[in-house]
């Protein structure tokens, strides 16, 4: 793989192709109004959040959900694996900790490992699976934009969700002119493996920044130039009806008895 | 709606303190295509950008239609007058091309089916209504010139402002816009280095110096007139001399 | 290794990610009602901007160590350039929209990571650039150093940030010391990237546009021309200064007593049963840190190092407040 090829798969990896977080299906669930889904989302995490560790029967039945979920989606599970990738590194964490914990010591495999590690271990695991997972599904459904204007909806601050509109809008630019500048250090035999090295990519990062303010102040000039009076405009897209709103409720609350029982009971 | 344009005395200068407009007179007629051609750092986007009211003048008057160009007329003006940018990328910037155009109809107060008549007017306008539900960064640059102008037509502007039109097209491209000017009826002023586009689409040419209008008059006489193209740093590019034969590759 | 950042659900408890979402929702609030009146309309599409250069930016590794790398917090740099308020609106926003739309970092984490990654360090940092250009001379020079410096410092102070939060609201027996050595050890090698690229970026932009510059914006021409570099001196001394504070502190923890620890816990109770520590009503219920003696340190520690980040996010918020009332921006 070329350096030309590393550097746009960091990219990608990342924001570089923002639209392969979302799978183009036609499921009744990319639908649903985006704050709906929010809700939802939010419902769900906050519900696998509070589960305490040792209710693993909670656990599985969150993980029915969300499979229930991608299917009804359509997402592709092998998709979903994929992203859930993100997390190895915290996996990895959590796969130390029965080592490194104090504790009642245990032997598995010949190993010493420690109980309340093994638990606090399993805990982090299935709860940074299942979050992440509800993200995913969520991104795959909706897209950013659309996320956005949720957030808008459930009464995130205007210039919020307007910063975040235009860093969205301009993130691939960013990010391809990043990139475009490391393969051009690259070709001219640039390699830069310590940290003393990274002086010409900070220098014209800086020199980025410079470009992207005075962007920014041509596209502010350029919605002036359109009446822009400092509201941005409503262009009357549909929001939530009432049988989804009915539909949310009812698997948050679903959801988040399972987590009270599950509370209530350990 | 008259797009007649007037401009007497204006000079502005940056912050920094370079002066970029030193008096600048040109009067366009309603319905005229002017080019506006000189050399880089004369004035030519400053001046673009004053027609609108984005830059405001130190001195000297700004007329748009019968209407002068002051702080509280600043609304209507930028309905008057619309301006394509060098880069399209600073004028796309929603999420989707529908949004973008829709921006300009929303912020002057259409809305439901009005707002959506707009947008698909202009996008037709432009042969755009392929691109329609695509987000900006996935257009390629030819797209991107014909949504930029979209955004703009949908304001229904007397004047027409483009800034180097043809720039970074490929030749189809290129030909598609000249077509595309050539059908639009306002007032343009086209800001370019082409000089081939500025002879196909403009009776008139200004050529603009050192902040100032140095020359104006028929396109042909001032393209033909190489002494003061040159003098401007400007030339025409010739077409093949007679005598020249294409040779068949031997294989 | 960075941890700390974009942590995943779960990786704190409820009552912890709790706590850290309502402090994040009420500052980030605030410092959203100090940009409106900065920014108004006009820079809406610049933070924005701004805030796709800071993603772009964090997606750049840097190696630090055989087998570590790093990357950009962003946090001290925004703060900088834009202002602290701004900063901290814009790094929330890169935080928020990378927990729900890439999910990187739990939604349930966003308190926490919010405070970790935009909050400490941008406010935290502030107040360092703030201090290190009051020690520096008033150029570009000093600009620049005072930039690194502050951004280093802004990458520890979130280390240590984390590990308070880890204190109080552990997922697993990982003890305090633990995790405060490895975090803010291996964050004072990571934030010496963070400080080095802050530094070439600021200088890069100064060179360019100083006018953009918040930080900055107290130079006159005259002060800008002044291109005679920093004396490596005064940067050197401020730099030992700052490390020998912390590490003055991560020393705390150098000494070890593997032998000890399980003499001890066998005294304290942690019989083959499993019994409850004789600490099991406090917070740190589920520690078993090395012993009675040990855990006095370890919350004595624990103590001056909450007070230091506390003292840094506030001092740089008072200053925010302090900037808006228009007072001149180099006095601290």
């Amino acid at each position: 793989m070329t350096d030309a090829d590393a550097t746009r798969q960091r990219s990608d990896l990342g924001a570089g192709h923002t639209h392969a977080l979302y799978i183009h299906e036609h499921s009744r669930l990319h639908d649903v109004a985006p704050e709906v889904k929010i809700v939802a989302a939010l419902g769900f995490v906050i519900s696998v959040a509070i589960t305490p560790r040792r209710a693993i029967l909670a656990f599985g039945l969150y993980a029915l959900v969300v499979l229930a979920l991608a299917l009804w989606s359509r997402v592709p599970v092998r998709f979903l694996a994929l992203r859930l990738t993100a997390v190895l590194p915290f996996i990895a964490f959590a796969v130390v900790i029965p080592f490194v914990a104090s504790g009642t010591q245990t032997e598995i495999l010949g190993m010493q490992v420690s109980v309340e590690g093994l638990w606090g271990s399993w805990n982090i695991m299935v709860k940074a699976l299942l979050g992440a997972s509800v993200s995913i599904l969520l991104t795959a459904t909706t897209e950013i934009p659309e996320i956005i204007r949720g957030l808008g909806l459930l009464k995130v601050p205007a210039t919020f969700t307007g910063i975040a509109t235009f860093m969205i809008r301009y993130l691939e630019l960013i990010t391809d002119e990043l990139s475009r500048v490391r393969v051009a250090m690259t070709s001219r035999g640039y390699d830069p493996r310590w940290l003393h090295q990274t002086r010409p990519i900070a220098t014209s990062a800086g020199a980025m920044f410079v470009r992207s303010y005075e962007r920014g102040e041509r596209v502010h000039a350029a919605m002036l130039a359109r009446g822009f009076d400092g509201e941005m405009p409503d262009f009357g897209k549909r929001r939530g009806t009432r049988w989804e709103w009915v539909g949310v409720v009812t698997m948050v609350g679903a959801l988040s008895s399972i987590a009270v029982v599950a509370l209530v009971s350990t | 709606m008259n797009g007649e344009v007037r401009v007497s005395g204006v000079e502005f200068a940056y912050p920094d303190g370079r002066t970029a407009l030193r008096g600048l007179d040109l009067s366009i007629a309603d319905g005229e295509r002017v080019a506006l051609l000189g050399p880089n750092g004369a004035g030519k986007t400053t001046f673009a950008l004053h027609l609108n009211g984005i830059l405001r003048a130190r001195s000297g008057e700004i007329w748009v239609g019968g209407l002068k160009l002051t702080e509280p007329n600043l609304a209507e003006i930028r309905r008057r007058v619309g301006l394509v940018f060098q880069d399209s990328n600073d004028q796309l910037f929603m999420p989707s091309v529908r949004e973008d155009v829709a921006f300009g109809p929303a912020n002057l107060g259409l809305v439901g089916e009005d707002l959506d008549g707009r947008v698909v007017a202009a996008l037709k306008a432009v042969d755009g209504l392929e691109f329609v539900d695509r987000p900006p960064h996935h257009l390629s640059g030819g797209e991107k010139r014909r949504a930029a102008l979209a955004t703009v037509l949908a304001m229904e502007p007397a004047v027409l402002v483009f800034d180097e039109p043809s720039a970074g097209l490929d030749p189809a491209g290129r030909r598609q816009l000249i077509d595309l000017l050539r059908r639009l009826s306002m007032t343009q002023v086209l800001i370019t280095h082409d000089m081939a586009l500025a002879l196909d689409l403009c009776p008139r040419a200004v050529i603009v110096s050192d902040g100032k209008v140095v020359a104006s008059g028929e396109t042909g006489a001032i393209l033909s007139d190489a002494a003061l193209l040159a003098r401007y740093r400007l030339e025409f590019p010739h077409a093949p001399s007679q005598g020249t034969h294409l040779h068949p590759h031997p294989n | 290794m960075t941890l700390a950042m974009h942590a995943p659900d779960g990786f704190l408890n409820a009552p912890t990610a709790l706590v850290a979402a309502i402090v994040s929702v009420v500052v980030v609030g605030l410092a959203l009602r100090h940009s409106e009146e900065q920014l108004a309309d006009r820079a809406i599409p610049l933070a924005g901007i701004t805030a796709a250069f800071i993603f772009a930016a964090q997606m750049f590794n840097f190696p630090v160590a055989a087998g570590t790398t790093g990357h950009l917090l962003g946090g001290a740099l925004a703060a900088i350039l834009l202002g602290p308020s701004v900063g901290v609106v814009v790094v929330t926003i890169v935080v928020v929209v990378q927990a729900f739309v890439f999910a990187d970092g739990g939604i349930t984490a966003l308190g926490y990571n919010i405070l970790n990654m935009a909050i400490v360090p941008a406010y935290g940092g502030y107040a360092a650039f703030r201090l290190f250009r009051k020690m520096f001379p008033a150029s570009p020079g000093g600009v620049v150093g005072a930039s690194g410096l502050a951004a280093w410092s802004s990458v520890v102070l979130s280390a240590m940030a984390f590990s308070i939060e880890w204190l109080f609201g552990a997922s697993a027996p990982v003890a305090f010391d633990d995790v405060f050595s490895a975090m803010v050890g291996v964050h004072l090698l990571v934030g010496i990237g963070e400080g080095l690229i802050s530094a070439l970026a600021v200088g890069a932009v100064l060179a360019a546009r100083p006018d953009l510059i918040y930080g900055a914006r107290d130079l006159d021409p005259v002060q800008l021309t002044d291109r005679r570099q920093m004396r490596t001196r005064t940067f050197v001394l401020g730099g030992l200064l700052v490390s020998l504070v912390f590490a003055g502190v991560v020393s705390q923890f150098a000494f070890d007593d593997p032998d000890g620890l399980d003499s001890v816990a066998e005294e304290s109770g942690f019989a083959a049963s499993g019994r409850e520590h004789v600490l099991a009503d406090s917070p740190f219920a589920d520690y078993a840190t090395a012993g009675i003696d040990n855990e006095r340190v370890s919350l004595a520690v624990a103590g001056v190092v909450g007070t230091l980040v506390t003292i840094a996010v506030g001092a740089g918020i008072l200053l925010a407040i302090r900037d808006r009332r228009g007072r001149d921006p180099a006095t601290v």
